[in-house]
């Protein structure tokens, strides 16, 4: 992978001054290549990392598994293109084995998400089966680990 | 009451403290302190490499091994040499796996020294050579190298400190503190002045792998009419992100690693056995990860010393290693000062040029072996540092 996506990818904050040092370009040149990922639908926009567990009411999380039947002219995406189309869905996928869409939902509480599930995504025409799981704890997203992992702990002095 | 003072060897009392130390214990007394003062690779050891230690303990294989290492490693150490720096070494004979490389030198300094033997240590460098050198019984004598010369030795300065008690010269490059390398023209120089004074080399390659742009590290014992005369100490800590295994090796004449050897076996037997089997695993699948983990450090490296001199702490271009060396004699402080109140004042460790010898007085050393991100932030810190310190003067 080009090395600007990669650092991006992990970290959007650089300046492109920054940027420019690391990889040993002009900066002008920094500045075209990003408008051109970005122009090109390759870097899809900006935003932090928020560790949602950490701010007072931030809700729940759940990812929702749902089996359906596709639909003869359309296959799966026009039940995707309705189910994406509700706020409370925040990411959606399309997946190989046991089930077909895994759709991420947030809500306030276990209740609402409930209720979302039996009473907006079970009604979607072409849904016959979902299962709800809701998400305890976050690891890591997005390449970023949230949990404190200090590598100098238990390290020894170095010379 | 025993008089422990009188108990004790005078060589081992001669020999100073670490000035590294100190910096450390101020570190972690406090809170949110980056540190850019560590001198080991910030990434772990690769997982299949791990996988290869975790499987042999799984196995049992937990015995001593042969003396001189597994012949398996000494092999694959020997096909690395050939295959990265063109120079062949027998598996048998002219291999030895060590301790880290640290045993590595402390080896080769009491197996070739008698007392009052003089060693040559261009400084700034690593701190081990000069105690080693003591309690080995030899005479440590530095060469300062200057940043005038991209701490690089030169031939003049290395014919100037020879006498007729010279030894060897240690060649520690690529170095740690300055990242200074020493390309072959320069290798080529020397390596006259070394024939015709007849003394022996210890080249110190443990950052042999970490060297940037298009150069690659060059051994000494490459050069024509070398390789006789030089020891080659190496390991398996910072190109593989390994530290904790302690592992590294020695090359050189078979006639010189015999007593090694001897010595070695009697001292520690055999290095550990864990280790050599994870080390296989990392010479023979590991070049990718060496690569990946090469390509991160530099454009770490490329950052810092881009910011450095855009903050007014003038930096030569390092090219080997993973440190950084600023000059700090713009802020008027001493490096001590400058390093003592950078992590008092805002909690950036970096380490005074002062532990790696006198002449790295006027510098630090600031170490890249750390993510990006808290990179990004200590040179902020950094900056409004210097900033302040302007305003003060």
């Amino acid at each position: 992978m080009d090395k600007l996506l990669e650092i991006l990818s992990e970290n959007s904050s650089f300046t492109n001054k920054e940027l420019s040092l690391m990889l040993g370009e002009p900066e002008d040149y920094i500045a075209a290549q990003i408008k051109e990922y970005e122009q090109a639908g390759v870097i899809k926009g900006y935003k932090a990392i928020v560790d949602f567990e950490k701010v007072p009411d931030a809700g729940v999380t759940a990812i929702i598994e749902l089996k359906v039947t596709p639909k003869k002219e359309t296959g799966f995406d026009e039940i995707a293109s309705q189910i994406m189309s509700f706020d409370e869905v925040s990411s959606m996928y399309l997946m190989a084995g046991s089930f077909d869409f895994a759709v991420f939902v947030t809500g306030k509480t276990m209740q609402d998400v409930a209720s979302f599930v039996a009473r907006k995504i079970s009604c979607v025409d072409g849904v016959i089966a979902s299962a709800t799981h809701f998400m305890l704890k976050t690891y890591k997203i997005g390449g970023v680990s949230l949990v404190d992992d200090n590598p100098s702990d238990g390290r020894g002095m170095v010379l | 009451m025993t008089d422990y003072q009188n108990v004790v060897n005078d060589r081992i009392k001669s020999v100073k403290p670490s000035g590294i130390r100190k910096f450390f214990d101020i570190a972690v007394e406090m809170d949110n302190v980056i540190s850019l003062s560590i001198g080991e690779p910030d990434f772990k050891t690769p997982w299949h490499i791990r996988e290869a230690g975790i499987t042999s303990l799984e196995q049992g294989k937990t015995w001593y091994t042969p003396n001189r290492g597994f012949i398996e490693l000494r092999r694959e150490i020997s096909n690395y040499y050939s295959r990265r720096f063109n120079i062949s070494y027998e598996p048998d004979t002219q291999v030895l796996v060590t301790v880290g490389g640290s045993e590595g030198i402390d080896l080769c300094f009491r197996t070739l020294l008698n007392y009052g033997d003089e060693v040559l240590i261009p400084e700034p460098s690593f701190v081990c050579y000069n105690p080693l050198t003591v309690m080995a019984g030899g005479v440590p004598k530095t060469i300062k190298t200057v940043a005038e010369n991209n701490f690089r030795l030169t031939a003049d300065e290395l014919e100037n400190a020879i006498t007729d008690k010279t030894k060897m010269v240690v060649l520690p490059y690529p170095n740690n503190p300055t990242g200074a390398i020493m390309e072959r023209k320069d290798l080529e120089e020397i390596a006259e002045v070394i024939k015709k004074h007849d003394i022996f080399v210890l080249s110190d390659e443990i950052y042999g792998e970490l060297t940037y742009g298009d150069r690659k590290h060059v051994s000494i014992a490459e050069i024509d009419g070398m390789k006789e005369r030089t020891l080659i100490v190496s390991g398996f800590s910072k190109a593989y992100a390994m530290t904790g295994w302690r592992l590294g090796y020695i090359l050189g004449p078979s006639e010189i690693l015999s007593y090694i050897t001897k010595l070695h076996q009697y001292g520690i037997m055999s290095s550990p056995t864990t280790a050599q089997y994870a080390a296989i695993e990392a010479l023979r699948n590991g070049d990718n990860d060496v690569m990946a983990m090469r390509s991160d450090y530099d454009i770490r490296r490329r950052l810092i010393v881009g910011k450095l001199n855009e903050i007014g702490l003038t930096c030569f271009e390092p090219l080997g290693a993973f440190y950084t060396f600023p000059c700090i004699k713009s802020t008027g402080l001493s490096s001590d000062e400058f390093a003592t109140r950078l992590v008092k004042e805002k909690r950036v460790a970096v380490v005074p040029g002062t532990a790696f010898g006198d002449c790295g007085e006027g510098y630090v050393r600031i170490s890249y072996a750390q993510s990006l991100k808290n990179i990004k932030i200590a040179l902020k810190r950094i900056e409004e540092f210097v900033k302040e310190l302007k305003n003060e003067g």
